[in-house]
C-alpha cells in the first residue's frame, strides 16, 4: 500500500467545477486532504456538490480549475483506468451488473486485472464471508435475486475486490431501511479500520457522518463549510452546521452519536 | 383442384420459391444486423450523428417498396434485375428498427449501472462488450425480429425485379383471376415463415431479457399477432403500389393509334408483333404492351386498356369462359366468338392457321422404325416406355390424367414430371421415350421429333386467333383488313420456324418478324 511517501491519499487543491449550461459553478474552492486510514464523510444536502467531488478523485470528471491529487500525483496525470481499478466505488443501490451473478459481479476488477480464475473465485468467496454473506447461497445468484441490504453488501465486496487503497461510497445505504442501516454502517466502520482502507463517504445524513466519519466536511452550495472531527462538529457554531444539528436536538437522547467507531 | 392435391403436384417449385425468400430474408437481415448494431453503437457515441442518421433510415422507411427498386434498377453495381437489387432494398428496410433499437437499447441501459462500470475501471470496449451489449441485447433483438418480419414481407415484391421468392406465386396467383390455390400457396408459407421467424427470436430474446419472464408472456401472442399483420399489411401495400405501377393509364383517344397487348411467351410476342407491324405499315402507331402474365391481356382488352392481343381459342373456351372442354374445332370457335361478342363487345379474328396445343411427341428415329403415325399406334409399346411430362401437363383435368385414359395407356414407370422444356432434350438424349410438348415448340424439327396425331381427338382445339375490341375496329378500319389477311395464313411449321429463331438462334421478335412479313408480301 501507499504511504511510503508524505504525500496524503487524496488531496483536493482549490478545485472548482463548472459545467457550460450552469451559470454558477457546481464546485468552487474545494480545499482537503484525507490521509491514510482516514474515513472523510462529505455532508450536505442533496445537489450540493457531493457526488461531483466524488467524480473528481476517480477522474469521471476532471477539474475546471485547481487540481486532485491522489499520492502526489495530479488525476490528470493518472490513466484513468488504473486509476479507477484502484479506487474501490459504491453507489446507492449498489449498481451491480443485472447480467451478471454475484460471483461475476463481486470479481469483476480482479477479471479485468487479469487474475487467474480459481484465485478471483477464492477472493470472492473471502469477500463474500468479509461482508456476512455466505458463498455457497449467494455466489450464484443474480443481483434481483438478493435483497436491498445483501445487494449493497455485494457493492461493498466488489469495490474491496482487488484490495484498493481508497474507497469512494456515494450514499451507499440511502436506500435502506434504518434498522439494515444502522447495522450494515457498523459492519463497515469496523471493515474499513480492521482492514486499514480509506474513504470518502457521501451521505446527506448527519448520524450516519458522525458514526462513520474520522473528519466531516460539510459542504454547501458547493463550497466547503466546515472540515471537523466529529466531536468538534458536534460543538461548531458554523450556521450550517448548526442547522443540521438541531434536526438532531429533537432525537437529542439516543446513544452516543460519537462512539461508532474512533 | 384442392389446394392440398396443388401443394403435391408442385411441391418442387414451392419448396424452390420458399428457399428463395428465405435466402433473401436470412440474407438481408444479416447485411442490415452487420452494418445496423455497429451504426447503432456509433450513434449511442456520437450524439451529433444520432439525429440525422436516424432521420434517414426513417425515410427509407417511407419509400414505397415498388419506388425503392424502381430507383435502385437502373444503379450501377448494386441495382439491376434479381436477387442483389432486392435485396439492397430489403437491407435498407431492415436497417431502420435495428438501428433504432440499438441506440435504444444502449442507451436504455441503467445509469447507475454504466456508472459503475465506468467507475470499476472498465474501458470504454469492455463497458460496450460486457455491460451495455448483454443488457441491451433483448432490446437490439427486438429490432431484428421486426426487421426480419418486415423482410418476409417485403421480399414478396422482391419477384418484381426478378428476385424470385413467393411473391412469384402471389403474383402469378392475383393475375391469374380465381386461382385462390396460388395465393394461399404464397402468402401462406410467408405467413408461416414470419410467424416462425418472430416465435423463435423472441425465444432468443427471452434468453438474453434480465427481467422476469412471466409478464411477456401474455404480451407475446399479441405482438406476434401484430407483427402478422404487419407482414400481411406490407404484402398487400406492395401488391398496390406495384398494381398501380404496371397499370399505367393511357388514352386510347387518338384516332390512327392501336395498343396491342401480348402474353409472357415466345409465339404470343410473336404474333402480337406480327399484327404490330402489319399495322404500322399501314401508317397507323402502335403501342406494344407485351409479355402480360397469366389472364392479365384478357382483363386489359376487356378494361379497354389495349386493343387486341393473340389468344386461343382453347383457353377463351375453357379458363375465360370456363366450359367444360369439348373437341370440335368449329363448335368451340363459333361458341368463343358468340359469347366473346355479348359478354366482351371483343371480335375473334379468323383463325391464324394453326393451333398450339398439347403435341405428343417420340423421337423421329422410333417413329420411323415402329411406323408410328398415331397416339394409339403409340400405346401398343407404350408399356416398354418411359414418360416425362411438365408440371403444367401433369396437373390440368386435360392432361394426363385424361390422356391416359382416353388412350388406356401404361408407361414402364410413373411419368417423371419435369420443367416443360427439358422435357425436349429429355427425350431427344434417350432419357424418355414419350413427353407432351407444344405442337409450335421450334425444337421439334430441329431435334427430329415427331408429332402423333391425336386420333381420338382428346385434345381441345387450341387454334390461334386475335381477340380484337368491337369499338378499335370501328376507330380503325385498316386494323380489320389485317385480321382478315392474317386468317389462315400461318401454318404450324412456319410458328415451329419463328419461334426457333428466337427461342433456339436467340435473334429478336421484331427482326424475325419483319424477315416473315416480307417473305408473305405482308
Amino acid at each position: 500500500m501507499t504511504g511510503v511517501d508524505n504525500n496524503p491519499l487524496v488531496e483536493f487543491r482549490d478545485v472548482s467545477y463548472s459545467v457550460p449550461s450552469l451559470s454558477s459553478p457546481i464546485i468552487s474552492d474545494l480545499d482537503f486532504t484525507v490521509e491514510q486510514g482516514e474515513i472523510l464523510v462529505l455532508l450536505g444536502e442533496s445537489g450540493c456538490g457531493k457526488t461531483t467531488t466524488l467524480k473528481l478523485v476517480n477522474r469521471v470528471l476532471t477539474p475546471t480549475s485547481g487540481q486532485v491529487l491522489i499520492e502526489g500525483k495530479p488525476t490528470t496525470e493518472w490513466d484513468p483506468i488504473r486509476l479507477r481499478r484502484r479506487t474501490g466505488y459504491v453507489i446507492q443501490d449498489a449498481g451491480l451488473f443485472p447480467h451478471f451473478t454475484v460471483e461475476r459481479n463481486v470479481g469483476l476488477v480482479p477479471s479485468l486485472e487479469g487474475w487467474e480464475s480459481t484465485r478471483v473465485k477464492e477472493r470472492v468467496i473471502e469477500l463474500l464471508s468479509l461482508v456476512g454473506l455466505d458463498a455457497d447461497r449467494f455466489a450464484q445468484r443474480f443481483p434481483r435475486e438478493l435483497s436491498g441490504g445483501q445487494r449493497q453488501r455485494v457493492g461493498v465486496a466488489r469495490a474491496l475486490a482487488a484490495d484498493p487503497p481508497l474507497l469512494l461510497l456515494d450514499e451507499p445505504f440511502g436506500a435502506l431501511d434504518p434498522l439494515r442501516r444502522a447495522s450494515l454502517q457498523r459492519e463497515f466502520g469496523e471493515l474499513t479500520r480492521r482492514l486499514h482502507k480509506s474513504a470518502i463517504f457521501v451521505t446527506h445524513d448527519l448520524r450516519e457522518a458522525l458514526r462513520l466519519g474520522s473528519r466531516i466536511a460539510l459542504v454547501h452550495a458547493g463550497r466547503l463549510a466546515l472540515i471537523e472531527t466529529p466531536e468538534n462538529f458536534l460543538n461548531s457554531n458554523e450556521e450550517h452546521a448548526r442547522a443540521y444539528l438541531e434536526t438532531l436536538q429533537l432525537r437529542d437522547d439516543e446513544e452516543g452519536f460519537t462512539g461508532g467507531n474512533r | 383442384m384442392s389446394f392440398w392435391t396443388f401443394l403435391q403436384q408442385n411441391r418442387n417449385e414451392m419448396l424452390t420459391l420458399v428457399l428463395q425468400h428465405l435466402n433473401l430474408v436470412l440474407i438481408s437481415t444479416s447485411i442490415a444486423v452487420v452494418i445496423g448494431i455497429p451504426t447503432g453503437i456509433l450513434l449511442t457515441r456520437k450524439q451529433t450523428l444520432r439525429n440525422p442518421v436516424l432521420g434517414i433510415a426513417n425515410v427509407m422507411q417511407t419509400i414505397p417498396s415498388l419506388a425503392l427498386f424502381g430507383f435502385l434498377i437502373p444503379l450501377p453495381f448494386i441495382g439491376g434485375i434479381g436477387a442483389r437489387t432486392a435485396i439492397v432494398a430489403l437491407v435498407l428496410y431492415a436497417l431502420l428498427p435495428i438501428i433504432r433499437n440499438t441506440v435504444t437499447g444502449i442507451l436504455g441501459v441503467d445509469r447507475n449501472v454504466r456508472e459503475a462500470a465506468v467507475a470499476m475501471g472498465m474501458t470504454d470496449r469492455q463497458i460496450l462488450w460486457q455491460v451495455e451489449l448483454p443488457l441491451a441485447m433483448s432490446v437490439i433483438l427486438t429490432g431484428v425480429r421486426v426487421a426480419v418480419v418486415i423482410c418476409v414481407g417485403v421480399a414478396t415484391i422482391a419477384s418484381a425485379v426478378g428476385a424470385g421468392g413467393l411473391g412469384v406465386y402471389i403474383f402469378r396467383g392475383l393475375r391469374d383471376v380465381g386461382n385462390t390455390n396460388l395465393l394461399l400457396a404464397g402468402a401462406l408459407p410467408a405467413a408461416l415463415m414470419a410467424l416462425a421467424a418472430d416465435f423463435s427470436l423472441g425465444l432468443l430474446e427471452q434468453r438474453f431479457s434480465v427481467e422476469a419472464k412471466t409478464e411477456k408472456k401474455r404480451a407475446s401472442i399479441l405482438n406476434k399477432l401484430v407483427l402478422a399483420v404487419i407482414a400481411l399489411v406490407l404484402a398487400g401495400g406492395a401488391y398496390g403500389t406495384w398494381r398501380a405501377a404496371r397499370s399505367r393509364t393511357h388514352s386510347l383517344a387518338g384516332a390512327a393509334r392501336v395498343v396491342v397487348g401480348s402474353k409472357d411467351f415466345t409465339e404470343s410476342v410473336l404474333l402480337a408483333e406480327i399484327v404490330g407491324q402489319m399495322l404500322e405499315a399501314r401508317g397507323v402507331t402502335v403501342e406494344r404492351q407485351f409479355e402480360l402474365g397469366g389472364n392479365l391481356p384478357h382483363d386489359a382488352l376487356v378494361a379497354g386498356r389495349i386493343d387486341l392481343y393473340p389468344e386461343y381459342t382453347g383457353t377463351a373456351y375453357t379458363a375465360i369462359l370456363r366450359h367444360p372442354s369439348i373437341t370440335d374445332p368449329r363448335a368451340v370457335y363459333e361458341l368463343v366468338k358468340r359469347e366473346y361478342a355479348e359478354k366482351f363487345h371483343v371480335e375473334v379474328s379468323p383463325p391464324l392457321g394453326f393451333e398450339n396445343t398439347f403435341a405428343i411427341l417420340v423421337r423421329g428415329t422410333e417413329a420411323r422404325r415402329l411406323k408410328l403415325k398415331t397416339i394409339s399406334d403409340a400405346a401398343l409399346h407404350a408399356r416398354g416406355w418411359r414418360a416425362g411430362f411438365g408440371q403444367d401437363f401433369m396437373s390440368r383435368a386435360d392432361g394426363y390424367p385424361g390422356f391416359s385414359k382416353a388412350y388406356g395407356l401404361k408407361f414402364a414407370d410413373q411419368p417423371r414430371e419435369m420443367d416443360l422444356s427439358l422435357t425436349y432434350i429429355a427425350l431427344a438424349s434417350n432419357k424418355v421415350d414419350l413427353i407432351a410438348g407444344n405442337s409450335t415448340e421450334g425444337r421439334i424439327a430441329a431435334m427430329d421429333l415427331v408429332q402423333l396425331e391425336d386420333d381420338r381427338r382428346y385434345f381441345p382445339p387450341y387454334e390461334a386467333v386475335y381477340l380484337g375490341r368491337k369499338d378499335s375496329l370501328a376507330r380503325v378500319p385498316v386494323l380489320g383488313e389485317v385480321l382478315v389477311k392474317l386468317g389462315n395464313a400461318i401454318t404450324t411449321e412456319e410458328m415451329r420456324q419463328l419461334n426457333y429463331e428466337v427461342d433456339a438462334n436467340k435473334r429478336g421478335p421484331v427482326e424475325v418478324v419483319r424477315e416473315w412479313t416480307k417473305l408473305k408480301g405482308f
